[in-house]
């Protein structure tokens, strides 16, 4: 086993924490979508409450969120039993509670990405769109969606890390459990805790650092790429 | 699809009053007016992309707007193609997907084929080039095209020149040219350039702090001394003018020449691009026209109108624009004379004068826009 670069555990750990940051972002990116362009469109009463629930998770403390949604999505919580009962779906102390702790986590940074890039979007595109025939939808689809794409991808990959790195929210809703929820850093965690854990944990940080700046790499070369393709500049914008 | 199309608006945005009502019959029409004054906010009402408070638009028997019966017809749906004044592309689609758009939308029966179009505005070679690759004019060119092709049955242009320098304007004036002498339903261009009006308009719109000023035949209207004097501000150092509508008659190659005739005056401009027997229209500025009150002799001034004064009005900084009218009466000619020289040679209405041209501004169809020298 010593001629191989990880442990079975290390690359079980590895990943659970890519597949729950995978899940979790494409779940809460519906969800996001909506959200940001809500609020970069549209003045409605409630935006306000709307903008501060959104990035509730940015600012209260994980553990806060993770309790909360054991509240709520525990086995006896009020929308986990229903689920439980009627889809048949467990999500407590499982890798899918672990994805939607990843998703509401991420969340915020999903949206404060996908706001910018709506924000960003020259409004005469899509009049134009619409005296060339096409319908809200349509243009939604045909120009918006296209033009936010880099800031999609920064976004899902901003979530995406978020989701990887996740900790208090996550160990408090879904706990440790090797091979489910126990993902990089809860593996890490772990290794501190227990004695002659030291080496373990150098290795799960330094697969850590490694993976977030290989994920914030790609993101931003993908991003730049894409823009440069559209835009026809790295930074500029054409209007 | 030859509908004509009429429009009342009425609309109150802070203290600003837009209250204008016209048609627009198949050809071009011309809105012309200062910056402010409520051109643009009118057409993006005919498109449909705001909702004026009282407002009654429609195209033929189709209605697009009529606040009294609570009707609005979305922007898609209103059959109009509206070019901008900054070409408004889509960057994430090449100039074919950008001229497809409106084609796939709504298409197939555009006024022109596609085909046609990209031969029309040039765009062979740009097919598979994306926006930002493109010159100003490239891009507004693929502008024209892409709402061209998007099946319009009213064409809208809110200054498609404005954003470009005087060589894409150049550029880009045949084509217009060529839309006009091809296209067979009501196109409106919103210009406070006259140059560009005279040259494309066949009826104009006069618009002057949200109120209709004056409308009709283009060069009617436009060779009105108030109406010149709205305008003028701010369409360079052209001046007082006269817009002639005039034939050409013959060519002299050797002499670099071309007389054109109108009603009742022959003139000698250098040599125009057109073959004769062709409608050109003239732009004579008021200031390159002198009075003589005899009949000239020993002159070099080879083109002279004869006539009799209509009008003397004030012109501002002490000149005074004398209205020169035809014998048979068709024709307006405008000379701009100094105070004194009006009160040296007794000018008065009624009298009859000879107008003495120098220069002739050319703004013939199909023309490279130019100032004609004539021979002296």
């Amino acid at each position: 086993m010593s001629d191989m670069l990880l442990t079975p555990a290390e690359a079980q750990a590895l990943w659970l924490s890519l597949k729950i940051g995978f899940a979790g972002a494409l779940l809460s990116l519906p969800f996001g979508l909506l959200a940001a362009w809500l609020l970069s469109r549209k003045s409605f009463p409630g935006k306000f409450a709307l903008d501060l629930f959104v990035h509730l998770p940015l600012v209260m403390p994980p553990v806060v969120t993770g309790y909360l949604l054991l509240l709520t999505f525990g086995t006896r919580g009020l929308l986990g039993q229903w689920m439980q009962e009627t889809l048949g779906l467990t999500i407590a102390f499982n890798w899918k509670g672990a994805a939607l702790a990843a998703a509401i986590m991420g969340f915020p940074l999903l949206v404060r990405a996908l706001r910018l890039s709506f924000d960003a979007v020259d409004r005469k595109l899509e009049q134009a769109a619409r005296t060339l025939g096409a319908t809200q939808w349509d243009v939604l689809r045909s120009i918006t969606l296209p033009l936010i794409m880099p800031g999609l991808l920064t976004g899902l990959l901003l979530a995406f890390a978020r989701g990887l790195g996740e900790f208090g929210a996550t160990i408090t809703f879904v706990a440790n459990i090797p091979g489910e929820t126990q993902t990089l850093p809860i593996a890490l965690y772990s290794a501190l805790q227990s004695p002659g854990g030291e080496i373990r944990a150098l290795r799960l940080l330094v697969l850590s650092v490694v993976l977030a700046i290989g994920a914030l790499a790609a993101s931003e070369i993908f991003a730049a790429r894409m823009r440069r393709r559209i835009f026809g500049t790295r930074t500029e914008r054409a209007t | 699809m030859n509908a004509t199309l009429s429009v009342e608006i009425k609309r109150q945005i802070e203290d600003f009053t837009l209250d204008v009502a016209f048609d627009a019959p198949p050809g071009v029409t011309g809105i012309i007016g200062r910056s402010g004054a409520g051109k643009t906010m009118t057409l993006q009402a005919i498109a449909g992309l705001s909702r004026p408070e009282s407002a009654l638009i429609a195209l033929g028997s189709d209605i697009y707007t009529d606040t009294a019966r609570n009707i609005f017809i979305g922007p898609e749906k209103r059959h109009i193609g509206y070019v901008f004044q900054e070409a408004r592309l889509f960057p994430h689609l090449t100039v074919a997907g950008n001229l497809d758009y409106g084609l796939t939308r709504r298409g197939p029966d555009t006024p022109i084929p596609r085909e046609e179009v990209i031969g029309l505005l040039g765009l062979r070679h740009l097919l598979d080039r994306r926006p930002h690759g493109l010159s100003g004019g490239e891009a507004q060119r693929v502008a024209i095209g892409r709402a061209l092709l998007s099946a319009p049955h009213l064409l809208l242009m809110d200054e498609p020149l404005a954003n470009l320098d005087i060589a894409r304007r150049r550029e880009i004036m045949p084509f217009l040219e060529a839309l006009h002498e091809r296209l067979r339903l009501p196109v409106i261009f919103v210009s406070h350039n006259m140059e560009e009006v005279v040259r494309l308009a066949d009826r104009v719109v006069v618009f002057e702090g949200g109120r209709v000023a004056a409308k009709g035949d283009m060069a009617e209207v436009l060779n009105r001394v108030d109406v010149q004097n709205l305008i003028l501000g701010e369409s360079g150092d052209d001046g007082l003018g006269t817009i002639l509508n005039a034939r050409i008659e013959s060519h002299d190659d050797a002499e670099n020449l071309t007389e054109v005739a109108g009603n009742g005056f022959n003139l000698f401009v250098q040599r125009l691009p057109q073959s004769a027997g062709a409608s050109v229209r003239l732009r004579l500025r008021a200031r390159d026209v002198t009075i003589a009150t005899a009949a000239p002799h020993g002159l070099s001034v080879q083109n002279v109108i004869e006539g009799n004064i209509e009008a003397l009005e004030e012109a501002g900084t002490g000149q005074v624009d004398v209205s020169i009218r035809t014998r048979e009466g068709e024709t307006l000619l405008h000379a701009l004379v100094t105070g004194r020289a009006a009160r040296l040679l007794n000018l008065e209405t009624g009298m009859p004068v000879w107008g003495l041209i120098k220069t002739v501004a050319i703004a013939g169809s199909a023309s490279e826009n130019r100032m004609a020298d004539l021979d002296r």
